[in-house]
């Protein structure tokens, strides 16, 4: 069993998400390019980040609104393809995610004579993110603690330390990770729970893919005893 | 024990907690909801689970209903059929007894809350006496107004604009409006009679009464008889899968006594159903809720093949059942359904009976499809959810 024990605890943060509309729609891919451009970032963080929070238990077939939409609803499964494999892990900021889901609209649409549209499905519609954040109540010191508290917490609380941390906190390696580091010294640990690409799974396979890598260093600990 | 906890073992986990922990950060706020009725009605059914849930989690909930005359009452069903897009012709005379009546609820009512949340067109103007504008009004719309009467809507919106939100059941029924407007779906309480377990006896005493017998796989349509739910369509999706598959169809609902209209739609679906013995129309009085719910339970399918929807939570009610659903894509079947994965929406009679087909020859896509619509629903459509939308509304509006 590892013992080492933080400094500072670790507290849990669940967050809750209320959606704003925007009152914008767009019936084809060139006003979908045209308001992505001027929408506030908040939009573009809803439609790229919090897209797992409202999906918590299945992770849609693509990781964000904007490539679900040209793929299901425009039945543009090539717009869809290139939209969905953006992983915005790879994005300073939002601003420059912005720009290259533009470039890659636009570099789309000079490619078509055609502009695709919705015949018979939904518009996109343009929403924004107001996050509500509250502390659980909970905190940990040990490895132990933490595996233990993070295998019963709302799904909302791995989506505070992974996505919210991440982008809007600035964070890159997000919360968890950060802790494993600093607090525990267990720099490794925090390696690999850093390497966890939360874009492409759900949150629940974020859960169960930590609380593995804790129970693996867990036994580690226990065999060097 | 407090009523939040009972939903402790069914609402996802670790959310009560974090619900608890929002309702701590508002604190002994007052948050009052007004509408128009206590009894009947989607809006009354959510109010009488919401508000004392907001009440188990600290927040001091209160939930008034306004009074009014005839008149008044015939005047906001006419507003509901014309932000609904149907051509009414409203008088000034009734507009003034709209706003007459609006101000003595005004006067009666005790409207000094932290958070006050007005339901629905019929006490719109009540924001007219709002106490020198104290706490946050946000209106709450539950219709679709997506394509209102402009001339009733632009009444309607004069009072709109003076809240300091809206809130609409989908994107496509927000309005433009200068002030914010959120998202929140409606939700089903899984601790109603409508949803709650029920045991094999209870259910066989049940299904015995209305005379149903589980000897063949069954579809099922839960809706009134009305031309939007299209229970001929649902009778023609049957045969053209009858064929192949010796099945049984119920449609259940309610009665057509004062809708003329409902009486004429009832006669016909009787006429398609013919003698098929097979297909069994039931007719439910309003408060049929342990009825529903047994026979959601003992459905092969359900069907909700409407051609135009509010938000439809009789997908939400079978999906928690953990059934395949079909629906047509309409309203707010479309964000409940997620193609393939928590059911199927479809766009025509063909396309019900092909997705009645697929689901029937492969029964581990049914398992696992109701398994994920349960989960679902468990995460996004139950009152816990509902709850959540709120306490983060007051969060957020209070700051």
């Amino acid at each position: 069993m590892d013992n080492r024990t933080a400094e500072h605890p670790f507290v849990f943060v669940g967050c809750w998400e209320l959606r704003e509309m925007l009152g914008r729609s767009a019936r084809d891919e060139r006003q979908l390019l045209e308001a992505i451009e001027e929408v506030p970032l908040d939009s573009i963080y809803y439609h790229t980040h919090s897209f797992l929070l409202r999906h918590k238990y299945i992770a849609g077939p693509y990781p964000n609104d904007f490539a679900t939409w040209a793929a299901i609803q425009v039945r543009d499964r090539v717009l869809g393809e290139k939209l969905g494999i953006l992983s915005p892990y790879d994005f300073q900021n939002l601003e420059s995610l912005r720009a290259e889901i533009v470039t890659i609209i636009s570099d789309h649409l000079s490619r078509l004579q055609i502009i695709p549209r919705v015949i018979y499905e939904e518009p996109f519609h343009f929403m924004q993110s107001r996050i509500i954040s509250a502390p659980m109540g909970l905190q940990v010191r040990t490895l132990a603690e933490f595996r233990e508290v993070l295998a019963g917490v709302d799904a909302s609380v791995i989506y505070y330390h992974t996505f919210e941390a991440i982008l809007r906190l600035g964070k890159p390696k997000g919360d968890f990770a950060l802790w494993m580091e600093e607090q525990l010294d267990l720099p490794e640990l925090g390696e690999r729970i850093s390497k966890i690409d939360p874009y492409r799974i759900s949150l629940e396979s974020v859960r169960s893919r930590i609380l593995n890598l804790c129970d693996q260093f867990l036994h580690k600990g226990r065999d060097r005893k | 024990m407090s009523r939040i906890e009972a939903y402790r073992e069914i609402a996802p986990q670790g959310s009560v907690e974090f619900l608890l922990r929002m309702a701590e950060k508002i604190g002994r706020k007052k948050i009052l909801h007004v509408n128009s009725t206590k009894l009947g009605g989607g809006v009354a059914e959510i109010l009488r689970s919401l508000v004392p849930l907001l009440e188990s989690v600290g927040v001091d909930a209160q939930w008034d209903v306004i009074t009014g005359n005839e008149e008044f009452f015939a005047t906001t069903k006419a507003f509901h059929n014309a932000l609904q897009g149907q051509e009414q012709r409203i008088s000034p005379e009734m507009l003034q007894n709209y706003l007459e009546i609006n101000r003595e609820n005004g006067k009666r009512l005790s409207l000094d809350a932290d958070f006050v949340v007005i339901h629905d067109p019929q006490p719109a103007a009540l924001i007219e006496s709002r106490p020198d504008k104290r706490g946050k009004w946000v209106w709450r719309c539950h219709i679709d107004a997506s394509q209102p009467q402009r001339r009733v809507w632009d009444f309607l919106r004069q009072f709109v604009v003076k809240y300091d939100g809206a809130i609409f059941s989908l994107p496509r029924f927000a309005q433009r409006l200068p002030i914010p407007q959120f998202l929140i779906y409606p939700s089903i309480d899984p601790l109603s009679d409508k949803n709650r377990e029920i045991s094999p006896p209870e259910q066989d005493r049940i299904l015995k009464r209305l005379k149903i017998s589980l000897d063949k796989p069954i579809l099922l349509q839960v809706s009134r008889f009305d031309r939007f739910k299209d229970p001929l369509g649902v009778i023609q999706a049957y045969r053209l899968v009858k064929k192949h598959h010796d099945l049984q169809l119920i449609l259940a609902g309610g009665g057509a006594t004062d809708d003329p209209e409902g009486e004429t739609v009832l006669t016909e679906v009787r006429q398609a159903a013919q003698d098929d013995p097979d297909i069994r129309i039931l007719l439910l009085p309003p408060d049929a809720n342990l009825e529903i719910n047994a026979l959601q339970r003992v459905a092969t399918i359900v069907l909700q093949k409407s051609l135009r929807e509010g938000f439809g939570l009789t997908v939400a009610e079978a999906m928690w059942k953990g059934k395949p659903v079909i629906g047509g894509f309409t309203g707010g079947i479309t964000v409940q359904l997620v193609y393939g994965v928590t059911g199927f929406t479809v766009n025509s009679v063909e396309g019900t009976a092909f997705r009645i087909h697929h689901l029937l020859d492969n029964p581990e896509v049914m398992a696992k499809m109701g398994q994920d619509a349960r989960e679902f629903v468990r995460r996004n459509f139950l009152i816990t959810r509902h709850l959540g939308d709120y306490l983060a509304l007051m969060n957020y509006m209070g700051r």
